[in-house]
């Protein structure tokens, strides 16, 4: 960075200085959430407000923990359900999505282009205009409060299907052709041809996926009766709704870092992966 | 013999063709056999996206002309749905579909157009330092309107210890503080200047991606031609070189804006808010839906969202297309 840093000219400097606001200006909300997720009670309080914390504590997420164990259901239970919920759907998407963009990509067959137009189509599909119809697709299949829902919506993924279609288009024929050539299955090429090239769409799919299911609240919301079966982002809304004011502000800050932290780790380390996959994520 | 030939020519045709027409039957699942891999291939994703996407939406068509309350079997009623839409429902034509439509009409280019500013803009940065930028831009997407929440609630509290009173107080801009979040006549500004903090999503990121495809020498090219300032530039060289990643962030963009119904009732914590002053049209569809089980006229306001959307992306589409001599 250094290196590059000695080459700009003076109107990148002017850039910079301007990026460099916008980008403050930006993440206010995000030090905001850090600063009042360590922030004693005490500093709550404060006239006037002070958005950087003095005395950092770890009482927040302490009593996260403590506060919600006493009630009905403990907070690590909602926890754990984020975590196996978001995990099953991960590995679900990656599976189904990176097998269908395969053959849409690189296979003819009948129906084809029917397929392909049905998916650019549904790129626009919002969830959430088919609230009613779902409800009755998922009662009919059995699957209302279990796990399943939480996960087979977002099996089905355009974007991500259409993602890694794009990406595979780019992956020479010949490298397939000359594959087949000494005998190789569909199974083998895909596997240990298409799989592992495809790494940086995959990366990109399980990000945009992870966002989509993390912070899912209609299921827990309209799906789920059972209280032991939901989200912690739905206990995150149904927390800052009935308790409203700044008491849980600090609990609601802690929860929503907890909320944040795996999201970023996720995009810092594959930030790159993300661009090279947007390279071709050009609807044509 | 002449006169026999004309009789005996047309059910040779008609036979021949039924045996065309059963060769062709044969050979296309003969086809379908040979292809039998592909099929398995997709079948994964073509079932849940049938159970959870395209049935949904057509029994939403199905019910958008029923009568249904959840309980006993939908009663056909015709468009009446549609029609008491736009002559009875009075919250719908005064508040749903003027706020909707205020609120699309500035996120969604808004949120696309400032995309695109920064995106350009930490393109014109060295490598190395474009990745900081990036995050920065791209975090409060990251964290969702939902955690956000807490945030914007204190941000905007209605007491003196609220931030944005704290603030313009000591500036004397106002004198006593204002209840930002239960005021009809602030609730939606705050919703809109909310939803563009966390409109640089998935959009941007592509652009980001976009902007690197743009052949260089193009601009070069361009010099000699006689592009003067860099604005030209950019409508003449650069949008045109990226119209695929355009179009597809585009796209997310409709998907993010038609989205957005959860946030009033995040920040005032109601599912209708005062004076239905930040009414969407997807609260309208929840209210109907779970509050007062009108699932056929829920249904009905669902389709009218779908048919928003895709006319969207059509006007995209038509704006973005890569044109076949391109």
């Amino acid at each position: 960075m250094y290196r590059s840093l000695r080459r700009i000219t003076f109107s990148q400097w002017l850039l910079l200085l301007l990026l460099t606001g916008i980008g403050l200006f930006m993440f206010i909300p995000i030090v905001f959430l850090f600063n009042n997720a360590f922030k004693p009670l005490s500093e709550l309080f404060i006239f006037p407000p002070t958005i950087f914390v003095r005395q950092p504590t770890w009482a927040n997420f302490e009593r996260l923990f403590l506060f919600t164990s006493s009630g009905a259901v403990p907070f690590t239970r909602y926890l754990f359900n984020s975590a196996i919920v978001v995990v099953i759907a991960l590995i679900g998407v990656v599976l189904v999505s990176t097998m269908a963009g395969y053959v849409l990509s690189k296979h003819r067959f009948h129906f084809k282009s029917l397929i392909m137009g049905t998916i650019m189509i549904s790129l626009m599909f919002v969830p959430e205009t088919v609230l009613i119809p779902r409800y009755l697709v998922i009662n009919a299949l059995g699957i209302r409060d279990t796990y399943f829902v939480h996960i087979l919506p977002f099996v089905a993924s355009p974007v991500a299907v259409f993602l890694i279609k794009q990406f595979i288009d780019q992956i020479p024929d010949s490298l397939m052709e000359a594959a087949k050539l000494d005998g190789a299955t569909d199974v083998y090429i895909f596997t240990k041809i298409i799989i592992p090239l495809i790494g940086p769409a995959v990366a990109t799919v399980s990000i945009i996926t992870f966002q989509a299911v993390y912070m899912n609240v209609e299921t827990s919301q309209f799906y789920v009766t059972n209280e032991t079966l939901r989200t912690m982002a739905y206990y995150m809304t149904s927390f800052t709704v009935n308790i409203p004011g700044v008491a849980a502000a600090s609990l609601g800050a802690a929860i929503g870092l907890l909320m944040f932290l795996p999201n970023l780790i996720l995009f810092l380390t594959f930030q790159r992966k993300m661009i090279e996959t947007m390279l071709h994520s050009g609807v044509k | 013999m002449e006169p026999t030939l004309p009789s005996v020519q047309p059910s040779i045709k008609t036979r021949r063709r039924k045996t065309d027409l059963k060769q062709r039957i044969v050979l296309f699942i003969q086809e379908c056999w040979r292809d039998r891999l592909s099929y398995l291939f997709l079948a994964p994703f073509l079932i849940c996206f049938a159970a959870f996407i395209l049935v949904p939406v057509l029994m939403a068509a199905f019910l958008s002309v029923t009568s249904f309350n959840g309980i006993g079997f939908p009663k056909f009623i015709g468009f009446d749905n549609f029609i008491a839409m736009v002559t009875q429902d009075f919250v719908f034509m005064r508040n749903t579909l003027p706020n909707t439509l205020q609120f699309a009409v500035i996120v969604g280019p808004g949120g696309y157009i400032l995309s695109f500013v920064f995106a350009w803009l930490i393109h014109q940065l060295p490598r190395g330092a474009r990745e900081w930028y990036t995050l920065a831009l791209y975090a409060p997407s990251m964290v969702g309107g939902v955690a956000l929440s807490v945030v914007w609630v204190a941000a905007f509290s209605g007491d003196r210890a609220g931030y944005l009173n704290n603030i313009l107080m000591s500036l004397n801009m106002i004198d006593s503080p204002k209840l930002w979040l239960q005021d009809p006549n602030y609730l939606m500004i705050i919703m809109i200047i909310v939803s563009l903090w966390t409109s640089m999503g998935v959009g941007f990121l592509a652009m980001l991606g976009g902007l690197q495809t743009v052949n260089t020498e193009l601009y070069e090219a361009g010099r000699i031609d006689g592009i003067k300032s860099r604005l030209q530039e950019v409508y003449y060289i650069t949008i045109p070189s990226m119209k695929p990643q355009m179009l597809f962030s585009a796209v997310m963009t409709i998907v993010g804006t038609l989205q957005a119904g959860q946030i009033s009732s995040q920040l005032t914590g109601m599912t209708v808010t005062p004076n239905y002053a930040g009414h969407l049209i997807s609260n309208h569809i929840e209210d109907y839906a779970f509050l007062r089980y009108e699932w056929g006229y829920a249904s009905a306001l669902s389709i009218v969202l779908l048919m928003m959307g895709y006319a969207l992306m059509r006007l995209s589409y038509v704006l973005f297309r890569t044109k076949e001599d391109e």
